[in-house]
């Protein structure tokens, strides 16, 4: 029972995404016009380029994840739903992971596909474009679960896309640092384990506890 | 059953009510009245326990409804000013979605009968961003067919509905008390419900007041 819940909720969110496909589509085209401005900007030093491609593809799925975190409870608070998966007979956090899990599918794995081509750019190695995809594939998880809890804070605020920002991105720091230092140790040839495993070190906390944290920050909302 | 005892409920620093008490057995209607802004919305919420209340308890089957949450969800159908329908989403996915949401899987003919039942036959498949608000709150209303829970608790229901749809809204309700559920409502037209038999339900009516 609790599992059709979680299905049903995942399959309306990736519906939606469908039928709105504009707002889906925008954040990804954010992180392309991004990543394909940079190089034109720098110039065609191979070298510099080189350096600076783990941190621009970074910090563009940093802020193309950002611009999609806004909508993800709004609609659902405006028109009831929180409400009637809030009065759901199954668990609140489940269906919430139902949405964060959506989201990412939605918002992140777009990213972490069209990554290793934007890199092509930068004239990364093959291992560094194999480095880089799987630091997004784990860290863009970690982005929607813990904008996801922003998101839900930041729920019916005035003003709340610059409140969600301030909130969220100091704690996207991390991702950052451990994502992009990723390639650079790749690079180095130090090898990349210890970043990514810090990584998936983040990742499972955040699964576990974001939506539990999303449900009571919802329920506040809801009052 | 459902009872409600010494509730009371402020917003900010100026109190709405205080002191509502109420019982509702198996089989019975309660019409909520009051004047706009006493709080109609806001007791509805706490029943429900969507919103905390100041004082009192609500208790279903003798347990407060934060004791007995799961149990209590699983019996309890709230229609809210927000309707919960998705704008992109046609009649039908919304009727399906929804009651998987609530803990009921429901197949695709059970849920067109229920369109068809509320006069949406032909539109299942239309997004609901091209209907009319009558036929949104009508899919919304189509939820109820759909629901086996047997504590329904409806704002407004039948705000912006049809003579006929009214119709066909009270015959549901009366149906539904005749089988032994209960259904707590809040309108500011007279509410009389009747069953097919003809037989008339009576509806007991509690009017609410502020705190002068």
């Amino acid at each position: 029972m609790s599992g059709g819940a979680f299905m049903a909720v995942l399959r309306r969110d990736l519906l939606l995404a469908m039928r709105r496909k504009s707002e889906v589509l925008t954040a990804v085209f954010f992180f392309v016009v991004v990543a394909a401005l940079f190089p034109l900007g720098i110039g065609p030093e191979l070298n510099t380029l080189r350096l600076v491609a783990p941190g621009v593809l970074w910090v563009g799925a940093l802020l193309s994840s950002m611009l999609a975190l806004q909508r993800l409870f709004e609609a659902d608070y405006r028109d009831g739903t929180l409400e009637q998966m809030a009065l759901s007979p199954t668990p609140m956090p489940l269906l919430i992971s139902a949405k964060l899990l959506a989201h990412w599918l939605v918002s992140g794995v777009p990213l972490v596909l069209l990554a290793p081509v934007l890199g092509l750019q930068f004239d990364l190695s093959a291992d560094a474009l194999m480095t880089l995809t799987l630091g997004l594939l784990l860290g863009t998880p970690v982005l929607s679960l813990v904008g996801g809890i922003g998101a839900a804070l930041t729920l019916g605020v005035r003003g709340g896309g610059v409140l969600l920002s301030l909130l969220v991105l100091p704690l996207f720091i991390p991702v950052l640092v451990f994502g992009a230092g990723a390639v650079e140790a790749q690079a180095s040839g130090l090898g990349a384990e210890a970043h990514l495993s810090i990584l998936m070190a983040m990742l499972l906390p955040a699964a576990f506890f974001s939506p539990l944290a999303c449900a009571a920050a919802l329920r506040i909302a809801l009052e | 059953m459902l009872r409600v005892s010494h509730l009371s409920c402020s917003r900010g620093n100026k109190p709405l009510f205080a002191d509502v008490s109420f019982e509702l057995q198996a089989g019975q209607v309660l019409h909520l009245e009051g004047d706009n802004g006493v709080g109609k919305t806001s007791l509805l919420r706490i029943v429900c326990g969507l919103s905390p209340a100041d004082a009192g308890e609500v208790c279903w089957h003798g347990q407060t409804i934060q004791q007995n949450a799961s149990q209590f969800r699983a019996s309890l159908f709230y229609l809210g000013h927000g309707l919960s329908l998705k704008e992109e989403l046609s009649a039908l996915e919304n009727l399906i979605s929804d009651a998987a949401v609530s803990g009921r899987a429901l197949s695709e003919p059970q849920a067109l009968v229920a369109l068809a039942r509320m006069g949406l036959r032909g539109r299942e498949h239309l997004p609901l961003r091209v209907m009319s608000q009558g036929q949104k709150r009508r899919t919304a209303l189509a939820r109820l067919l759909a629901s086996q829970a047997p504590f329904w608790v409806l704002d407004e229901p039948f705000v912006a509905l049809d003579a006929k749809a009214v119709d066909g809204l009270r015959s549901l309700l009366g149906e539904h008390v005749a089988h032994g559920g209960m259904v707590l409502l809040t309108s500011h037209q007279p509410v009389a419900l009747t069953v097919a038999s003809g037989a008339s339900v009576q509806v007991q009516t509690y009017r609410l007041r502020g705190v002068a």
